[in-house]
């Protein structure tokens, strides 16, 4: 039976209208690649309609009706996204993704704070979005890249990071708060607690944290903070990056042209306040207003019932998943600790096999290295099938999954 | 086609007990390629006795698909010289592991070892034979997915 005293889950699922295609040989769609990308509600996707059939306009400069309508409803987005993480209305900057976000951070503040023989600490955990630009800016400042390294279960050795800090000449710790790939949920606050003794900015990825958990960045004390909208019901294409205003006051732009200038002279340029000052040219006004409904519809539900509710389903997958014969699960199994997702390999089934018989079965899952090389050579696999869960997701969705799965470990005669 | 027909015994064999698996000692040709959508790795050794195979191993990770049509594609050529090298193609691999219709993302399982070893052969023609008409097997090569 389903629960429903969280959410009326039959009610939320008719909000989605891609949950009622079929695909294959004509099976219900299972949706479980929710770390990857989430579906849309109804109401997401009339939003970013109605914005191009009825006020598409640019924003922030003409002042006919169009674009007074346009703005407001961009600017709203902005306001309500602050709200939902606890953060002032200008300390709300829109780029693509939380990919760009963290680039923003290593282009517009890392390029001049960190310097020769300066450490970047991040974690094994991380996905490459959060590995790949500091690599890049510690090879070009000549600086050191230094990992928090995991443990058999998971969780970060936080002595790798108290040992770093007390060499003085660390400049930022960028850290994942749910882990992509094994799903732990990282003390984000004890971190930042522990930087600031030594008053160390702390970067946090939560493109997996945000859409599941609630977030307060006041509470985190984070001095930056990305995440995706596509994660959490809105579209693709934009992206948040999160930073305290003393930072984005002092940062030079990344990004320089239209839109985040208040005079420009033919040598020299008076940038915007913030946060326009880090949008330059036209932004990606529909799906902001897009984003903005999307948060909506989360707040609506309360995050502490979307923990609820993916907690409830995580439980109820993991009892389920680890009888399975042959089945491996990696990470902790202490529900607390980690979010609604479960990485697990069965047998000697490759992920890409599993996942296309599980695909026959209309159950979308994802397999593979989940942009996570060097986690996943710590696993010491190739790669790993994954399932994450959203609110739309059932419990009698896990029981299908468990079925294709059975039926997958009869093919491989397992 | 259904995962039943894919995963046949046969696949299923090759995957676990795969034939020619390991390296050469100084090969004439090593070359390695992965598929970044799967992370399938394929590395291919061939060591020529004249212009005739002599031996041929391969090792990698991946898929099913992957490693069982690799090793199919090694006892394929054992013992083939050059010119019949070049002309195993697509629909020798998908014959050899009976698969007929694969969809466009497992299409590159199958294939990765052939590409692979068709962009050995083309340095292997080219730097160590000299020859330099060998542009028809690159082209092949990045033709295939």
């Amino acid at each position: 039976m389903i629960k429903t005293n969280i959410i009326d889950i039959q009610k939320l699922r008719s909000d989605f209208p891609i949950l009622t295609r079929k695909v294959r040989d004509n099976k219900s769609l299972v949706y479980l690649d929710n770390a990857s990308t989430t579906q849309k509600p109804i109401q997401v996707i009339e939003a970013i309609h109605n914005y191009y059939m009825y006020y598409n306009a640019n924003i922030h400069r003409a002042v006919y009706q169009l674009a007074e309508e346009a703005t407001n409803a961009y600017e709203g987005a902005r306001e309500r996204i602050a709200k939902f993480i606890n953060a002032d209305r200008e300390e709300i900057i829109f780029v693509r993704n939380a990919t760009e976000a963290i680039n923003l951070v290593a282009y517009a503040w890392g390029r001049k704070n960190v310097g020769k023989d300066d450490r970047v600490v991040i974690s094994e955990l991380e996905h490459h979005s959060n590995i790949v630009p500091w690599q890049l800016l510690t090879q070009e400042k000549n600086a050191k890249l230094e990992y928090i390294r995991i443990d058999s279960d998971g969780l970060l050795i936080l002595d790798d990071l108290y040992n770093l800090l007390e060499k003085n000449n660390v400049k930022l710790v960028s850290i994942s708060q749910m882990s992509n790939v094994l799903g732990t949920i990282i003390p984000v606050d004890k971190i930042v607690k522990a930087c600031h003794i030594k008053n160390v900015p702390v970067l946090i990825d939560a493109a997996q944290s945000v859409p599941h958990i609630p977030v307060d960045v006041k509470k985190i004390d984070c001095s930056f903070m990305a995440f995706s909208a596509h994660k959490m019901l809105g579209p693709t294409g934009v992206g948040v990056l999160y930073a305290k205003k003393e930072y984005l006051e002092k940062m030079q732009p990344f990004i320089s042209g239209g839109d985040m200038i208040k005079e420009v002279h033919k040598y020299e340029t008076r940038w915007n306040d913030i946060p326009w000052k880090y949008e330059a040219g036209t932004p990606n006004i529909a799906d902001v207003i897009g984003y903005g409904v999307a948060i909506d519809y989360l707040t609506n539900i309360g995050m502490d019932n979307v923990r609820e509710y993916e907690n409830e389903l995580t439980r109820y997958a993991l009892d389920r998943i680890i009888n399975v014969k042959g089945i491996h699960v990696y990470g902790t199994r202490d529900i607390e600790k980690r979010g609604g997702l479960i990485s697990f390999n069965l047998g000697d089934i490759h992920p890409h096999d599993l996942s296309t018989i599980l695909d026959e079965d209309g159950i979308a899952i994802r397999s593979g290295h989940h942009c996570a090389q060097p986690l996943m050579e710590l696993l010491d696999v190739a790669a790993t099938s994954r399932v994450s869960f959203y609110i739309y997701n059932t419990k009698e969705e896990i029981d299908s999954l468990i079925n294709s799965l059975e039926r997958a470990r009869v093919i491989f005669r397992i | 086609m259904g995962s039943a027909d894919i995963y046949r015994e046969i696949i299923l064999d090759y995957y676990r007990n795969p034939r020619n698996f390991g390296k050469i000692d100084s090969p004439d040709i090593s070359i390695s390629d992965s598929n970044p959508l799967c992370g399938d790795e394929i590395e291919i050794h061939v060591k020529f006795d004249g212009d005739k195979v002599k031996d041929v191993k391969f090792t990698g990770k991946g898929c099913a698909i992957s490693q069982a049509s690799a090793s199919m594609l090694t006892e394929m050529i054992m013992g083939k010289n050059l010119e019949d090298m070049k002309n195993v193609g697509k629909d020798d691999i998908l014959e050899s592991l009976g698969l007929s219709n694969l969809g466009p993302a497992r299409i590159k399982c199958a294939l990765l070892s052939l590409k692979t070893l068709k962009l050995g052969m083309y340095s292997y023609v080219v730097e160590k034979l000299g020859i330099t008409d060998a542009e028809k097997l690159k082209e092949e090569a990045s033709k295939l997915f």
